[in-house]
């Protein structure tokens, strides 16, 4: 039996849950065909958790591209087929970006699998993150060298934890649902590794706690910043994620298998814990970052 | 004086083409060259980490580069030299300060002037009994009140003073 899995017209974070939803009665080795032709908008999160879903197949998943073709287009440009065509039987024809360096996308989506991945991040988003986070953001030039340490902290969790490979996209754009048309730096950060459960109990990490889930294991891991491993310097990666996005009033939300944790700011009405969500591995982190605004405005 | 330039060690000894301290591996691979450096050095040595050319440095690379290496140097075994830093600007210092914060450790930064500055977790007493020694230069380790002697003494075993014969001393001033 073939399922067909169907990708929302709005793809983020949270609408990702459908997709998840429809796939969780299925066997890994099910045949799948997602299909995203109806899809008219994806955030960072929305495409690298989709190519995240693909390496949780074990049969290779068929994938139906968005219809429109600014859509398509702009998917192509943040580089998501690129990476798609090599995890999914893309169908029909997709855009070729004339090149890496012309896209409008501030980090496309980017494998990050080895520690030298974090350092080719780093060091391609500094300069074009700052001019966003100065001139539309309107932040502190402080604020810049925070963006790219959280950033390479939020990836080195997969290089570390994750146990594979994961993605990271970086964008900005205007946030209408929630801010009124501000601008936001949204950065996603996903992979279907371990987990934070699975790997908090690979380092004999559980806290004495007799409840323990992975709504428990996101808690410690990035509220009290227990790592994996026993060393006092650990942990202080994420703990520098919660210090960068509190100050900047930005969001952040990390997943982890059936379980979402979500620091929030005033501008948003999420719900900071969710669980009992469809089951899905690795983990998934998204940081948002708003527009500054001034206190007269 | 012995001057460590951090950026060639980044590029050179811990072969890594890149200007920014990022990721635990990267800031293991440069404290060890780092160590190596040290272990050369004669005892009461000075020795001036020179960040100059480092971009920006995040909390991992932080912990691996400035808080092992101070740990290390604090430890029992450790080779009795000195470390002062340089070329520390705000790219590293929210990274730096952190990780001295959530150790317990300080390190003095050393400005191209010859100023210096104690950065990190350090009493309201231990930096006003720091910034006198900077000042005069020297204190006579006689004539001390108790309470004032034992918070030099902590500060040399700290590294954060030396003894210069009877007198606590700066680290520096750096040629």
């Amino acid at each position: 039996m073939t399922v067909v899995i169907a990708v929302p017209s709005s793809l983020d974070d949270l609408t990702f849950e459908s997709v998840l939803d429809q796939l969780a009665p299925h066997p890994a080795d099910a045949k799948v065909i997602v299909d995203a032709r109806h899809s008219t908008f994806a955030t960072p999160y929305g495409l690298t958790a989709l190519l995240t879903l693909a390496q949780t197949r074990a049969e290779k998943a068929e994938f139906l591209p968005p219809e429109n073709p600014d859509t398509v287009s702009y998917w192509a440009r943040a580089g998501f087929f690129r990476h798609a065509e090599e995890l999914f039987d893309v169908r029909g024809h997709v855009p070729r970006p004339r090149s890496s360096g012309e896209s409008d996308v501030l980090l496309e989506v980017t494998p990050v699998t080895r520690s030298d991945d974090v350092h080719g991040v780093v060091e391609r988003i500094q300069e074009r993150a700052a001019s966003i986070l100065l001139n539309k953001l309107h932040l502190e030039s402080r604020a810049t060298m925070g963006f790219a340490m959280t950033l390479s902290e939020a990836c080195q969790n997969i290089v570390e934890h994750a146990g594979r490979g994961g993605w990271v996209m970086v964008q900005a754009y205007n946030y209408r649902r929630r801010l009124g048309g501000r601008f936001v730096v949204v950065i996603a950060v996903c992979d279907a590794g371990v987990g934070f459960r699975s790997s908090l109990e690979s380092g004999q990490r559980r806290p004495l706690t007799d409840r323990w889930d992975d709504a428990v294991a996101l808690e410690a891991a990035v509220v009290n910043g227990v790592s994996r491993y026993g060393d006092a310097g650990r942990g202080q990666g994420l703990k520098g994620i919660r210090g960068y996005v509190h100050r900047w009033e930005g969001k952040l939300s990390v997943r982890s298998g059936s379980a979402r944790i979500a620091l929030i700011p005033n501008w948003d009405d999420d719900v900071p814990r969710r669980e009992n969500l469809a089951f899905f591995p690795g983990a998934q982190l998204q940081i948002t970052i708003p527009e500054k605004v001034s206190a007269a405005a | 004086m012995t001057r460590i330039d951090v950026g060639s060690v980044l590029r050179h000894s811990a072969n890594l083409p890149f200007s920014d301290l990022v990721t635990r591996p990267t800031g293991a691979a440069v404290r060890r060259c780092i160590q190596t450096e040290l272990a050369a050095l004669s005892e009461g040595d000075v020795a001036l980490l020179d960040f100059s050319r480092i971009g920006m440095m995040d909390y991992s690379c932080a912990d691996e580069v400035v808080a092992k290496l101070l740990i290390a140097l604090a430890g029992q075994d450790a080779h009795s030299g000195y470390i002062v830093f340089h070329g520390i600007t705000d790219a590293h210092l929210e990274a730096i300060e952190t990780v001295l914060d959530h150790h317990g450790l300080a390190l003095v930064v050393q400005f191209a002037d010859g100023g210096a500055r104690l950065v990190g977790s350090v009493t309201d007493d231990e930096r006003a009994i720091w910034e006198t020694v900077y000042a005069r230069g020297a204190v006579a380790t006689n004539h001390e009140p108790a309470e004032r002697a034992r918070i030099l003494e902590s500060l040399v075993q700290r590294r954060l003073l030396r003894h210069d014969g009877v007198a606590y001393a700066p680290l520096g001033p750096v040629q």
